[in-house]
């Protein structure tokens, strides 16, 4: 029920250089996700990565 | 409410002594708080656009606008002290694809539904009230979602005149099968059906909590999206613990934005060169400082930002090359990173501020249900 329309997601990298947020594109805006259980936007973010051919690409 | 129906709320009352105190489990039920616009145009999928806590669920069911109304002496809510409304103008008429629907749908959290008692014997019904206009007429159904458990429940009520105001209340069952985890997650969700396919529409319409089945989700909604000339407007959501509904719950608007800013917050510059948040370069590149919320978020938020921002240097703004992004964030504190051509200042101290050429740049905190 909280099926996002995501056409983009790709990791960022934090000071550290670990994957830390998520940036993706929903109807053509771009939200800096966290990886956070309780974050209704990452759990979007993995049901979308269930469906084949959607991937979370790599930090640049 | 007549006095019959005050006298029976009171007896009710104190028979569960529940004398005073917060009534209404609805955040922002007058619509008075819409943090993100007023207005919204050319929706035709799912989001929050203007009145905040009150979310939009569509798709192939039309195109609508969305707006924050302000209400006037001609409105009946308005003598009950509303001067708010949520209104949906069809802007593009549809009959609904199989799996259309347009709803208005209101989340709570689990931790805030544990007075219920779900999944006891003891489990309570909830009354929801609310004030309704419609151009359309016909049967309605308002339904609801309990995440645990998976159970749905559906109930019609009736729109009896086009384009005039009604007041309705409806009783929802309680629930004795399923517990509600006692956490930020969703518990429950309440939807005001507007328009549903024969995805949602072909099966049976269950008046207690049943498992769920999307073909018993709406059956017999009248399709409010079957001519542009349709309008809806809704106003004074109320939902408390009990049979019977009481006089609306007004706030005032500080606390009830307060309550908002727990599922959304924006910065919004007030005027060009506003100043967000300080940090340093902790790299010729890259800059970074830490943003404290407003109020404790529900989750740690999504971030998204709105117009043109620059980091502030010695005497001169850098433009960002890329960014904002999250570096890391708890739902009290967000540490937000950007990037800027090198120009040898690591070490610097500045300002996250909107550029110079921007007064109404905005970034939002986003932690919905």
């Amino acid at each position: 029920m909280n099926n996002l329309d995501i056409t983009k997601a790709q990791y960022l990298h934090d000071i550290y250089g670990n994957n830390y947020a998520i940036n993706i594109v929903v109807n053509d805006k771009t939200l800096c996700v966290p990886p956070i259980a309780g974050n209704t936007e990452y759990q979007a973010i993995l049901e979308w990565a269930k469906i084949d051919g959607n991937t979370i690409a790599d930090a640049d | 409410m007549t006095k019959a129906a005050e006298l029976a709320k009171m007896g009710e009352v104190l028979t569960n002594s529940q004398i005073g105190g917060r009534r209404n489990i609805v955040i922002n039920g007058a619509m008075n708080v819409a943090q993100r616009a007023t207005s919204q145009a050319s929706i035709s999928s799912a989001g929050y656009y203007t009145v905040d806590r009150f979310k939009i669920n569509t798709n192939n069911a039309g195109v609508w606008t969305m707006s924050q109304e302000t209400l006037s002496s001609s409105d009946t809510p308005f003598t009950e002290g509303f001067t708010k409304g949520l209104k949906l103008d069809c802007t593009t008429s549809a009959t609904p694809a199989s799996n259309g629907t347009l709803q208005v749908q209101y989340a709570i959290e689990g931790q805030d539904l544990q007075q219920l008692s779900s999944g006891t014997s003891s489990a309570k019904t909830l009354v929801l009230s609310f004030w309704i206009k419609a151009t359309k007429t016909g049967t309605n159904v308002l339904g609801g979602y309990q995440d645990d458990g998976g159970k749905q429940f559906g109930l019609t009520y009736t729109i009896n005149s086009s384009n005039t105001w009604e007041y309705k209340t409806i009783t929802i069952p309680a629930n004795t099968a399923d517990a509600i985890t006692n956490d930020a997650t969703r518990g429950r969700i309440v939807t005001w059906y507007f328009s549903a396919g024969t995805d949602r529409t072909t099966g049976t319409l269950r008046s207690t909590w049943t498992t769920y089945a999307t073909a018993d989700e709406a059956v017999g909604q009248v399709n409010h999206a079957d001519n542009t000339s349709n309008n809806i407007h809704i106003t004074g959501v109320q939902l408390e613990v009990g049979s019977v509904a009481t006089p609306f719950e007004h706030r005032s608007f500080g606390e009830e934005l307060a309550l908002c800013q727990r599922y959304y917050q924006k910065w919004l510059a007030d005027t060009a060169n506003d100043s967000m948040f300080t940090g340093a370069m902790i790299s010729d590149t890259q800059f970074i400082g830490d943003y404290f919320l407003k109020t404790s978020m529900r989750a740690v938020p999504s971030i998204a930002s709105t117009g043109t921002f620059a980091v502030r240097l010695k005497t001169s703004d850098r433009a960002l090359a890329t960014g904002p992004t999250l570096n890391r964030a708890t739902p009290d504190t967000v540490q937000i990173a950007v990037t800027i051509a090198d120009n040898n200042e690591s070490g610097f101290a500045g300002f996250f501020k909107c550029a110079n050429s921007d007064d109404d740049a905005f970034i939002e905190f986003i932690g919905e249900l």
